[in-house]
């Protein structure tokens, strides 16, 4: 297939007006010695009827969508209304740029500031971003952030947020002159106070935690804000399950500095773990550190209201070495979704969702933990998920539940060595009774 | 004509455009216990469902997009995005997949990252790829920190990275990100890289040179090969920032010009949506030497089944979660299997034929500072139309009237006043035909009626907006009463 508008003709006009005999001559400011003498070795193109009939047994392949699933663990799913899909398909949505000419990009920049103002509702802070990639790196972004707005050589970072998010922050500060040192989880499954009281001192520079953290348990974020600004340390909190704002009390009530994380709750599909969301708000004082793009009200010359980017002075491109983060391209199209989602299920849609999760979470783990050998690990409230644990290892348990037709929770031993025998499940509104009800009877079989 | 309100604006209390079924086990109270649960959410939109729809489209019809017309941004690689790509992208077995379920599970997404990796290495004459950086951003400081990473195990992680002073902002910002100090070269009288700047200092201080090749002015560094030799000399590597890709696929292989790593915009060159600004992906290719420290987990293929492998010890580690923006991959495997290896040639040489073609069409209205042969793009500048006080970016603003989008502004920085112009090989006869007419006129009015520049666009939705103000008093979100 080729999707080449030119006609034979029209390159042979178009030449003779460049004035060369052939493509090839344009090539001639290359190096003779570097240029490929042979055909690219790939596969010869294949028509669209083929190309989608390749991709339909290569998505085939793929049997976990033929499952009922349990997994969580930073990537959830959640109903999508219909419109997302739909409105979100447009081409002026899809095909268009980073809004670099607000005149012909109004309808993007719009959506970012709507955007904007639905996270900053949902956070309760001052100011949001326009997106960064996903949640991993957000919570990279905002260690990076507090380094340069509180510039003391410690970063506490609770061992209950996400693994993923934690080796991307290892990997983004490894060069930056910083010091993580990791706070231990309690028997309640949030951070132990203790742990958090001994690491907290005159060198930290800020305590960075997830709430509800990776094993679901919501944190007490009054507690542990209090204790980091006692420090003079920022207060760092990451969400990784979005849908929990519905429900649970804004960070920013709690005197956040910084919350940031993933949004893929919000419209997006599990999508193999991307193209996801990342977000990240900050209090007001702290806007002129907050890396990425942002969109701001105006008005044109006409006094009519308009929005562009703005505060580019952060940035890549006129600051170059010295901005807050490299970030260019980001996430708009995933922030779009976002928006599309927040607003059609609005106040009430939203609150509805959230609460289910909780519900239904709540009602498949007492249920499961009614099983003989099996126990809740944790004694902490949860949001969607929770940690059971078994009297054997959670590989051959899983095993069992595959050949039923389920995927079970997420083994945590290779995360969490103290936590062998123990799997994160993971329920939200799309699971139906009869779906937990159906785990819960084949759990039974698989541990007897 | 109707000015779209903000949602907020248009909600009322009460109103919902979603329900979901209702709960099917018994609410217990106690499940919120002890817990701080928030009430109303201040303000967040009540709306029905059609008025989300018309909101929506109303304010997708404010948009200049690819699907609309010829959309010369210049470094951007703004091409047509296949619909079927959409399409295959969107297939359940690819969009509901968990990123951690069981390998044996999602045997189809891992031969996909697989295909794509190989199919890069193919094309960019490279021995690995990882299709994990987001971005072409975040692709550069993947590179670089395979690069330190490597300059480490050799017992010196090196301080410098040479940059040429006509790069993408990007490419000091990252090496910024890790950790390096960022020296700029020199471009020489042809907009290429000064040999002699660089081989005075390039020292075994210097960890690598970022290069991006064909250079943001269009033109393909001749001398690429002498440039690795001074840079390999030293014990550096050579970075290439492939945000140019698009001029070469097929017809030469920066692995064959002595580059050691390279990033790939996915959103560029392998047509895959530019969505407004993202998502993108940014692949990275190394030569075997620099292939243990790529991120993990590696796609491995193990007694005829892929696997995951997350046991390398000398991996930089992770650069984001899971396994990257893996949806913008199957665009592009898509992509790249509908063109197969003589189409994949065909769009680097009809995109340089375009880009020529314009190139030829206006060098006697505009000016160009570089007369050195260009490839993909080319950049003009305002400096003929400076004289009648008209600058780039009135000219950018009069072509929104005449109905095409502007070729990127002031940039790269050695060209004052630029426009940079890449035409991309979507475009057929009649749409450069019409870039370059507009911009005839364009270059007629500024001698003739240049206030009409001045003050353009005049029949767009919105007029000249003021990004000052915008910056100095920032109102980032909508406010009640405000």
């Amino acid at each position: 297939m080729s999707y080449i508008s030119l006609s034979d003709q029209d390159k042979k006009e178009m030449l003779a007006r460049v004035g060369v005999s052939s493509v090839d001559e344009l090539y001639g400011c290359l190096p003779e010695e570097i240029k490929l003498k042979r055909r690219l070795n790939l596969p010869e193109a294949l028509s669209e009827p083929e190309l989608i009939r390749r991709f339909e047994c290569l998505a085939a392949s793929n049997t976990y969508a033929d499952h009922i699933s349990f997994l969580g663990a930073g990537v959830y799913r959640h109903f999508i209304p219909s419109v997302v899909d739909y409105l979100s398909s447009r081409g002026e949505f899809v095909t268009p740029y980073t809004p670099y000419q607000p005149e012909v990009s109004q309808g993007t920049l719009q959506v970012i500031f709507e955007y904007q103002t639905l996270i900053c509702q949902l956070t309760g802070m001052d100011i949001s971003n326009a997106s960064l990639y996903d949640g991993a790196m957000a919570a990279a972004e905002a260690v990076l952030m507090a380094s340069r707005l509180n510039t003391k050589p410690k970063i506490l970072v609770a061992r209950s947020l996400h693994p993923q998010y934690r080796e991307t922050i290892r990997t983004y500060i490894k060069n930056m002159g910083v010091r993580i040192e990791e706070i231990e989880f309690g028997d309640c499954g949030g951070i132990k106070t203790a742990d958090l009281m001994n690491k907290l001192d005159k060198d930290t520079s800020a305590v960075l935690l997830q709430s509800p953290n990776f094993f679901g348990v919501v944190e007490d974020l009054k507690k542990f804000g209090e204790l980091a600004h006692e420090h003079q340390a920022l207060f760092i909190v990451a969400v990784a399950e979005a849908a929990s704002f519905g429900v649970l009390e804004a960070p920013g009530k709690f005197g956040a500095d910084v919350v940031c994380g993933e949004a893929q709750s919000f419209g997006l599909a599990p999508s193999f773990g991307g193209p996801f969301l990342g977000f990240m708000a900050c209090k007001k004082e702290h806007l002129r550190q907050l890396p990425g793009r942002i969109a701001g009200q105006t008005k044109d010359v006409d006094g009519k209201r308009g929005f562009v980017l703005t505060l580019s002075t952060r940035e890549q491109h006129i600051r170059r070495e010295k901005a807050t983060s490299n970030i260019c391209t980001n996430q708009a199209l995933c922030a779009l979704r976002a928006t599309i989602f927040l607003e059609t299920l609005g106040h009430d849609g939203l609150r509805e969702m959230a609460v289910q999760n909780m519900q239904k979470a709540a009602y498949a783990a007492d249920k499961l933990g009614k099983i003989e050998g099996v126990k809740a690990r944790f004694e902490g409230r949860f949001f969607n998920e929770f940690v059971l644990e078994f009297p054997r290892d959670v590989g051959r348990i899983n095993d069992g539940l595959q050949a039923k037709g389920i995927v079970g929770g997420l083994d945590l031993k290779g995360y969490y060595p103290e936590l062998a025998n123990c799997a994160l499940f993971c329920v939200t509104e799309v699971h139906t009774k009869k779906e937990i009800d159906r785990l819960a009877a084949a759990l039974k079989k698989v541990l007897r | 004509m109707i000015r779209e309100p903000l949602i907020f604006e248009i909600s009322d209390k009460g109103k919902r455009a979603f329900r979901l079924p209702k709960l099917d086990i018994k609410a217990k109270k106690h499940v919120f216990e002890g817990l701080a649960i928030r009430d109303e959410i201040q303000d967040f939109p009540q709306v029905s469902e059609v008025e989300v729809v018309r909101h929506f489209t109303r304010l997708s019809q404010q948009n200049y997009c690819v699907d609309l017309g010829i959309y010369p941004l210049g470094s951007c690689t703004m091409k047509y995005n296949p619909k079927v790509n959409e399409k295959v992208a969107a297939l359940d077995g690819f969009a509901q997949s968990h990123p951690l379920a069981p390998a044996d599970m999602v045997q189809g997404n891992l031969e996909i990252i697989k295909l794509v990796e190989d199919y890069l290495g193919e094309i960019a004459g490279l021995d690995a790829f990882t299709l994990q950086p987001s971005a072409g951003a975040q692709g550069e400081l993947t590179g670089m920190m395979l690069i330190h990473a490597c300059h480490q195990a050799r017992g010196n992680p090196r301080k410098i990275v040479l940059i040429p002073d006509s790069a993408h902002g990007t490419n000091p910002s990252s090496a910024h990100l890790c950790g390096y100090t960022v020296q700029e070269i020199k471009s020489n009288e042809n907009g290429t890289i000064d040999l002699a700047d660089l081989s005075e200092r390039m020292t075994e201080d210097v960890a690598a040179l970022m290069v991006t090749n064909p250079n943001t002015l269009g033109v393909f560094e001749y001398d690429i090969c002498k440039i690795a030799e001074i840079v390999h000399a030293k014990g550096g590597f050579v970075y290439m920032d492939g945000a140019n890709m698009n001029a070469l696929t097929g017809i030469c292989r920066p692995g064959d010009m002595g580059v050691d790593v390279i990033h790939i915009n996915l959103h560029k060159t392998f047509s895959t949506p530019h969505g407004g600004g993202g998502p993108g992906s940014g692949p990275v290719g190394v030569k075997a030497v620099l292939e243990p420290y790529l991120p993990i987990p590696r796609v491995e293929k193990k007694d005829g089944a892929f696997v995951l492998n997350f046991d390398r010890p000398n991996s930089i580690g992770r650069v984001r979660g899971f396994h990257g923006n893996f949806l913008v991959v199957v665009r592009a495997l898509a992509y790249m299997l509908s063109l197969g290896p003589d189409g994949i040639r065909e769009i680097a040489e009809i995109a340089v034929l375009n880009a020529n073609y314009i190139r030829k069409s206006l060098d006697k209205d505009y000016h160009l500072k570089y007369t050195t042969p260009t490839l993909h793009e080319c950049v003009f500048s305002d400096k003929f139309q400076k004289e009648f006080g008209v600058s780039n970016l009135d000219i950018a603003k009069r072509l929104i009237d005449l109905g095409v989008h502007p070729p990127t502004m002031s940039f790269p920085l050695i060209v004052h006043g630029a426009l940079m112009v890449e035409p991309t090989e979507t475009e057929s006869r009649r749409d450069l035909d019409m870039f370059i007419e507009a911009m005839k006129q364009i270059a007629r009015e500024a001698k003739e009626d240049p206030e009409i520049l001045k003050t353009a666009p005049h029949y767009s939705y919105i007029r000249r907006l003021d990004e000052t103000t915008a910056a100095r008093n920032p109102i980032v979100k909508w406010e009640r009463g405000k």
